[in-house]
């Protein structure tokens, strides 16, 4: 009989490394406040800081400080809304597939809930978005259910490869029931025109107060969950032997992701390869830890689609591009630079 | 001269430099889907908002019959038709090498990118230098479909091309070159960007005897290049090593292979709009009939223009009175399937 080694104890972090970590997070917020600034500011209309200041502070009722409150302040809390909301969701699926490529967008959970919210305009003719919300959750629960079934069933583990595949061709087939939909009828083409690509424009504070419990809901799942997470990075053997529950973990990742990725799809549409490029680039700062990945996936991400939506407003001369084009600009070569690695790894 | 054995015929020229092997399976599947194809077309021309008997059909296809007839029969239905058919079969054929290039039934150009690739160039033509003329937009389509190609090649590159590299860097590619076109789009006003979305989608609504010169001058000219590849194909999808150590130039086929199958979806792109998952699902349907090893081209191109033509009959009639474009049948009939494709695939372990 073999003896097992007993599984090595979790290395201690040093009480150094995890300040010098919090503070990361402390600066990672501060950064988010800065984005918020620069966000409110900057648009088709630039807004001196000084009037921005005024218009938080000191509201006077000018032009300039209802454009403050009424659209820049709800757009931008959105932004870092979605953003946290798809970068824990990023770091969440690619714990429990244990898969570097996993991301909301490219394994067909956001075109699940958009295509869901479609079919609840055109067909049922929900216009609320207390509506729609409900039915991104349902179309994002069914999306992941079917690539993880295309995914995994056969022989093995869903591989990295498998799931990547299954996720863009039930991508490509939500894509086609979108379009179909929207090309029956130009006056929902209109409507509609957002769920296609990701944006964050003309989103009111109603939106923002819809989609705020599930989103919370998950992010609070996803902290519970960063210790369990790192049971399952080490396989399901390790895991098991480490008295982890990883049918309760799996059952509860899943749950957050839905969470996460329905309620900022219903939000903002989809918007793509956040969830994929922030969690590695926040590896390549904290290491491997969830305890530490999923928090600071939390607190990048913000900064990204903040950054991808004043993007999208500067560099039209008139009109904007979609935050959900400017990520896929960003995230799109991490994807391909992680493809054209040697070996595609799991985590 | 004709030597039969039980299940194939091979035809030699007298030298016997040339000769053909026609399995008797891939004729009759050959005879059956050309039926198929007439039976589709006869019913394209019959069917439509004005009535026309089958009688009047013949009629006017030979020249007689009244005016309206006439117009509807042969300038109305029958070049569309035909488009569909053409359409369909160079997608196919072009589905057809890509996978057998990427040893993956999942490598086609509405996965890669190719087709975006396309749509976008074609797009730069429309709505950047306000050109809609077939030249200028099959120009765009091929140099953006082209770039793509090269791209994606490129990228995937490793010391050999990996099929499933090929495939995931297609889909990186295909996500840059949506930004792409939705940034494009953007800078349109609303009525140029119905149209184009319209195109992006695909559609047979209107196409005329102009499209089908283009399709048919295409395909006379790659068709033969394509098939000639066949066997080198085979020959590849042994693995390169293999392929390189029974004398096949391996690289030069890829080249080959890469730039006949752009050129066949570039064509189609630009007569009918990026038409999604016949590529994809035709040369898959193709392989189950003729139960060929390697990529059987000429069954390919037989399915895919039955596809595509039997899909924008559907297309038509399905909801009375709103013209669905074809994109959108092919789009979820193809998605059913492909994800039957895929299951299957993956209870045998592979993909």
């Amino acid at each position: 009989m073999a003896v097992v080694s007993p599984p090595r104890p979790e290395p201690v972090a040093r009480p150094k490394v995890n300040v010098a970590r919090g503070a990361g997070l402390v600066a990672g917020l501060a950064l988010i406040g800065v984005a918020v600034i620069v966000s409110v500011a900057v648009g088709a209309k630039d807004l001196p800081i000084g009037v921005v200041w005024d218009a938080l502070f000191h509201f006077d009722g000018s032009y300039d400080a209802n454009l403050v409150w009424d659209q820049r302040i709800p757009r931008t809390l959105l932004g870092v809304l979605v953003g946290a909301a798809l970068g824990t969701a990023g770091a969440l699926m690619q714990a429990v597939t244990r898969n570097p490529l996993a991301d909301p967008g490219l394994l067909g959970i956001e075109s699940g809930a958009s295509a869901a919210v479609v079919v609840a305009i055109a067909v049922f003719g929900v216009t609320s978005l207390t509506g729609y919300v409900w039915f991104a959750l349902v179309g994002a629960a069914i999306a992941s259910v079917v690539v993880y079934l295309l995914g995994s069933t056969g022989r093995g583990r869903a591989n990295p490869v498998r799931l990547a595949l299954a996720g863009t061709v039930v991508t490509a087939v939500l894509t086609g029931i979108i379009s179909a939909f929207t090309t029956m009828n130009a006056r929902t083409t209109q409507s509609m025109r957002f769920w296609t690509i990701g944006s964050l424009i003309n989103r009111g504070y109603d939106v923002l107060f819809d989609v705020l419990p599930f989103l919370v809901a998950g992010a609070v799942i996803s902290l519970l969950l960063t210790r369990s997470l790192n049971a399952l990075a080490l396989g399901d053997q390790v895991g098991r032997a480490l008295g982890a529950h990883l049918g309760r973990t799996r059952l509860l990742s899943v749950i957050a992701i839905v969470l996460l990725c329905g309620g900022a799809t219903a939000a903002a549409g989809p918007i793509g390869f956040v969830g994929l490029a922030i969690p590695h680039a926040v590896r390549a700062v904290v290491g491997p830890d969830y305890r530490w990945v999923v928090p600071y996936s939390m607190v990048s991400a913000p900064l990204l689609v903040l950054g991808a939506d004043v993007l999208g407003r500067v560099v039209l001369p008139t009109g904007e591009l979609e935050a959900g084009a400017v990520t896929a600009v960003i995230g799109a070569p991490v994807f391909i630079y992680l493809v054209r690695r040697k070996r595609l790894g799991e985590l | 001269m004709t030597v039969t054995s039980s299940t194939q015929w091979t035809v030699r020229s007298r030298s016997g430099r040339i000769s053909v092997r026609l399995h008797r399976r891939t004729v009759w599947v050959a005879v059956v889907l050309v039926v198929l194809c007439c039976a589709v077309v006869l019913a394209s021309l019959l069917s439509g908002n004005y009535p026309i008997t089958m009688p009047d059909v013949f009629r006017a296809l030979g020249g007689h019959g009244t005016l309206q007839q006439r117009y509807f029969v042969n300038d109305v239905r029958l070049p569309r038709v035909l488009v569909a058919l053409l359409v369909g079969a160079a997608l196919a054929v072009s589905g057809a090498i890509f996978q057998s290039l990427s040893a993956n039934p999942l490598g086609s150009p509405d996965i890669v990118g190719f087709n975006n690739g396309a749509a976008a160039g074609a797009l730069v033509s429309i709505l950047l230098l306000k050109d809609s003329s077939l030249a200028s937009t099959g120009v765009g389509a091929i140099a953006g479909g082209g770039a793509v190609a090269v791209l994606i090649y490129l990228l995937s590159y490793r010391g050999g091309v990996r099929g499933y590299r090929l495939i995931l860097v297609g889909v990186g590619v295909s996500a840059l070159l949506s930004a792409g076109i939705a940034y494009l789009l953007s800078r349109a006003n609303l009525n140029e960007m119905l149209n184009a979305q319209i195109w992006l989608v695909g559609s047979l609504n209107g196409r005329s005897w102009e499209h089908v010169w283009i399709l048919l001058a295409v395909l006379v000219v790659v068709l033969p290049s394509a098939f000639l590849l066949s066997k080198p194909l085979l020959t590849l999808e042994l693995g390169p090593d293999s392929a390189t150590s029974l004398g096949l130039p391996v690289g030069a086929v890829r080249r080959r292979a890469i730039t006949v199958s752009v050129v066949l979806s570039a064509a189609a792109i630009v007569c009918a709009g990026p038409i999604s998952f016949v590529a994809l699902a035709a040369p898959q349907v193709a392989k189950r009939l003729a139960r060929s090893v390697g990529p059987s081209l000429s069954i390919s191109a037989l399915s895919g223009g039955f596809l595509l033509a039997f899909a924008d009959l559907v297309a038509q009639r399905l909801i009375p009175g709103s013209q669905l474009p074809v994109g959108v049948t092919t789009l979820v009939l193809g998605g059913l399937y492909l994800g039957w494709l895929l299951s299957g695939e993956m209870r045998r372990g592979r993909a």
